[in-house]
């Protein structure tokens, strides 16, 4: 970690190289890599608000729709063109950025004086408030939902906003500047009363996993190539919740492996659920990855709060730590 | 505004919660560099004190100047960056974070870079954050914490979490430090370290401290003066000479 | 005026049932300090046990051959199988309550919530493989009738509903009011150590509040599921939000505020569905949970408590 800038270029150059590839990887597993990519930008970002700053959001699907929403209504109005497409696509991915941010700043601002469940519950609020506007303003196709013309997210752009979502969320918490989040996480009074403005972090960091979060949303757009408000619903920010507990709170790397996982095991599932020597009755069970994700989510609070990937310590002892100095 | 050239200056300040004073038209000054003991009785209200200095609580009535300026109205955060710091009653360490990082923590304060260089990571950034962690490492040494550098502060006796609490503040560079009880839980020898190190850090960093404290021999000790709290009431103020004498603090203390 | 009316029974009769939930958050709230976020699925789980009950019931009490004239026996019928829902998911949330939250009574609140998400998800996903994923018509199980004042059409089952939701109000006030459990209830929402030192068994308490909230969200379930008579596993997740939102309008832990707050969405909602856009419908929802909590965060009649430091 001593050059994080050289690790940066390094994994940029990497997945511009695989991209040079792409054509040769097995569509179904290039779906899934790219997939992979997404949940992952959208797992570490989230990270930032739940795990290091200890926020508990259940809308971050609501910021990534922003972004998708943004990024397509900038390609589409742009039109197709074969040169500068790039160009264009980084333009849209940026916009689309900025508004989740912008969203985020917007719904950060308010709700985060309030704490833990409610905190949950009005950041699910803002999310739904989101989807209903979509559902309902025309220009982005209102129910019916919205096509973009194009297929411009590749394994090269995913991958790269992938490293760079990685590269600031680490290296912003590994600072003097950025012990400030994990302190408003263990105990805002004692933050503020060492000079740190709790309030500022909160925001930030819910500004900056709403930046990627729409990121996200714009590589998803022009990988889907069809966005609908429904896709952004409240189980999609459960999703993405599962991967931060899975991965384990504040743990990046964990976090990683777990979006990498979880991307996965839907696919492995779907395939196990068609097996024919299982029962009739069990298949769909195995099939409905929801059932297997809450199991998931309630043995894990019970035996290990701080996440599958997490090797113990301080972390461990926040999350098991007694009442009253609650989340 | 007065002009007298108190750093601290708590003038008429009254809380109330619903229906009960818990701090009563209190005057209190504490000018540069000096060590100031604030005792009472349990419940007397010395914590609800630090509380109203430090912005937690705001006052119903009155008004407290610090260096010059009021600092009512501000938030906690806005007045530890004008120099008063404190430590708390029931310790609240950061409790994921190590002992070297809980003081690091307390160095964000006076960051001259911020997020722009904590992510473009240029020599600015890395001359910054060794000198934090120099300055860091020679607040450690002092209070003899060096060894547990890189402990997690949760597994620390309870006596070095308290001298850990004194080290986190003193590292927001306060004017002025509030001591909550830090001698508490301590057997009378590691009571009598810890002030000989109060006294050093005062000195050595030219602070002004405020100290809460139940024993009334720690605090006769070392305290140039006394302020007397019962009821939310200030009862008595002076010397140590002054107030062991003092007919109502023996009331308060002994009851009738 | 007529159709302002109308919007008003309606609402009325839909802010019961939010009401009837909206006590199960508020009760648990008070005991544990957690918002139960599978308290609405439990809604959801209590129509169905009364869709797969009903022909059960039926062939024991045989119901009415007109559904639209009154008859004792379906009513009565009507009766049972509310009360049996209402007895299969008290114990159900006594179970959820034993198996999966008190293991976690000490850890903190972030953990019970996402424990209580897990439960909530589980619930609805474990409900679309058991029950199918299809919405279910709910037999008619209380004669069903319209009753036209002048231009006014109430029909039969807003007024059961609405009464029924007055007994159970009135039978709980009894319960938390009268009581022994009640009167424990209480005391351990005031002081969960200082009641268990004056030896009241908070394990039993506990599950008590579980049952008695999770009784009362069947039996808004069954209501619902007369006045709407389609069901699905899914049909728990809004209503439960709502609910939710109507506690904290009243005030959480506050059990006639959480009623007021019930009826109160529910007119504001019906009447934003007759005079602005049933689009708007569940957003309206959200709108007043954000604007309570931001301006009111203790409820309309809540008092303001600050952090001890």
């Amino acid at each position: 970690m001593n050059r994080p800038k050289t690790w940066l270029l390094l994994s940029i150059l990497a997945a511009w190289v695989i991209s040079r590839f792409q054509g040769a990887i097995n569509p179904y597993y290039y779906d899934i890599l790219i997939t992979i990519g997404i949940n992952i930008i959208l797992g570490v970002s989230l990270n930032l608000v739940t795990g290091y700053t200890g926020q508990f959001s259940l809308g971050h699907a609501g910021f990534m729709s922003v972004g998708a929403y943004a990024s397509a209504m900038v390609t589409l109005s742009v039109g197709a063109h074969a040169r500068g497409e790039s160009l264009i696509f980084i333009g849209a991915l940026l916009v689309g950025g900025l508004s989740a941010a912008l969203a985020g700043l917007l719904v950060g601002g308010p709700s985060l004086r309030l704490k833990g469940d409610y905190l949950a519950i009005v950041t699910l609020g803002f999310a739904e408030i989101i989807r209903v506007v979509f559902e309902n303003v025309e220009a982005v196709g209102a129910a019916r939902g919205l096509s973009i013309p194009v297929h411009t997210t590749d394994f090269f752009w995913t991958f790269l906003s992938v490293a760079l979502t990685i590269y600031v969320v680490v290296f912003l918490v590994h600072s003097t500047y950025g012990r400030g989040f994990l302190t408003v996480r263990d105990d805002e009074v004692a933050a503020e009363a060492m000079g740190i403005n709790a309030t500022k972090y909160k925001v930030l960091a819910f500004v900056v996993a709403a930046f990627f979060a729409g990121i996200a949303g714009g590589l998803y757009a022009h990988f889907k190539q069809f966005i609908h408000p429904e896709g952004f619903g409240y189980l999609r920010s459960v999703d993405i919740v599962v991967i931060v507990i899975l991965g384990g709170m504040g743990n990046t790397p964990g976090v990683i492996i777990a979006a990498v996982l979880l991307t996965i095991l839907p696919e492995g599932l779907r395939a196990l659920g068609s097996w024919s020597a299982l029962p009739e009755a069990i298949r769909p069970l195995i099939q409905n990855r929801m059932i297997l994700y809450s199991l998931l989510l309630i043995a894990l609070m019970l035996l290990r709060p701080q996440g599958l990937f997490s090797t113990g310590g301080r972390l461990t002892k926040w999350l098991k730590r007694g009442k009253g100095a609650a989340a | 505004m007065s002009v007298s050239s108190a750093l601290l200056e708590v003038d008429q300040c009254t809380v109330q919660f619903g229906g009960l004073k818990a701090v009563s038209e209190l005057d209190l000054r504490i000018h540069e560099g000096e060590l100031v003991g604030l005792i009472g009785p349990n419940g007397a209200g010395k914590t609800t004190i630090f509380n109203l200095i430090t912005g937690v609580y705001q006052p119903t009535d009155g008004d407290i100047w610090f260096d010059g300026q009021s600092v009512v109205g501000h938030k906690p955060y806005q007045i530890t960056a004008r120099g008063i710091a404190r430590t708390f009653q029931n310790i609240r360490l950061f409790s994921s974070l190590s002992v070297f990082d809980n003081v690091r923590a307390a160095c964000n304060l006076h960051l001259k870079h911020g997020i722009s260089h904590a992510l473009w990571r240029g020599g600015a950034f890395a001359r910054e954050e060794a000198e934090i962690a120099e300055r860091v490492d020679g607040l450690l040494d002092i209070f003899h914490l060096s060894h547990l550098r890189n402990a997690e502060c949760t597994s620390l006796p309870y006596g070095d979490q308290r001298r850990l609490e004194i080290v986190r503040a003193l590292a927001t560079r306060p004017k002025l430090l509030l001591l909550d009880e830090p001698a508490a839980g301590m057997n009378p020898t590691e009571k009598g370290e810890l002030m000989r190190l109060i006294r050093f850090a005062q000195e050595k960093f030219q602070l002004a401290v405020l100290l809460v404290e139940h024993d009334m021999r720690v605090v006769m000790g070392i305290c140039e003066r006394i302020a007397v709290i019962d009821y939310g009431v200030k009862i008595a103020e002076g010397t140590p000479e002054a107030i062991r004498n003092d007919r109502k603090v023996i009331e308060a203390y002994l009851g009738e | 005026m007529i159709q302002f009316l109308q919007q008003l029974i309606n609402g009325l009769a839909l802010g019961s049932i939010y009401a009837l939930i909206a006590l199960g958050y508020t009760m648990v709230y008070g005991v544990l300090k957690f918002i139960n976020f599978a308290h609405g699925d439990i809604y959801m789980v209590g129509a169905f046990v009364g869709l797969y009950v009903t022909p059960w019931v039926w062939k024991v009490i045989p119901p009415g051959q007109d559904p639209s004239k009154f008859n004792w026996n379906t009513t009565a019928g009507g009766l049972v199988v509310m009360l049996i829902s209402m007895v299969v998911c008290a114990v159900l949330g006594i179970l959820i309550e034993r198996l999966v939250y008190r293991p976690l009574r000490n850890r903190p609140r972030l953990t019970v919530l996402i424990t209580a998400i897990g439960v909530s998800i589980f619930l609805e996903n474990f409900g679309q493989y058991l029950f199918g994923a299809d919405p279910k018509s709910f037999p008619d199980i209380l004669p069903d009738r319209t009753i036209d004042i002048g231009d006014l059409s109430i029909f039969m089952n807003q007024i059961v509903v609405f009464v029924t939701t007055i007994v159970l109000l009135v039978a709980l006030r009894y319960i938390v009011m009268k009581t022994r459990m009640g009167t424990a209830m209480r005391a351990l929402s005031y002081n969960t150590t200082a009641a268990s030192l004056m030896g009241i068994n908070n394990d039993v308490i506990i599950a008590f509040t579980f049952g008695l909230g999770s009784a009362l969200a069947a039996a808004a379930g069954i209501l619902n599921a007369i006045n709407y008579p389609s069901i699905d596993p899914l049909m728990g997740i809004l209503p439960g939000i709502k609910a939710f939102v109507a506690a904290v309008l009243g005030g959480i832990g506050n059990l006639p505020g959480a009623v007021v707050g019930g009826l109160l969405l529910g007119v504001l909602e019906t009447m934003v569905v007759g005079y602005i856009s049933p689009m708007y419908r569940d957003a309206i929802a959200f709108a007043a949970l954000i604007f309570i909590l931001l301006f009111r965060p203790n409820g309309l009649f809540g008092k303001i408590e600050k952090e001890k430091v």
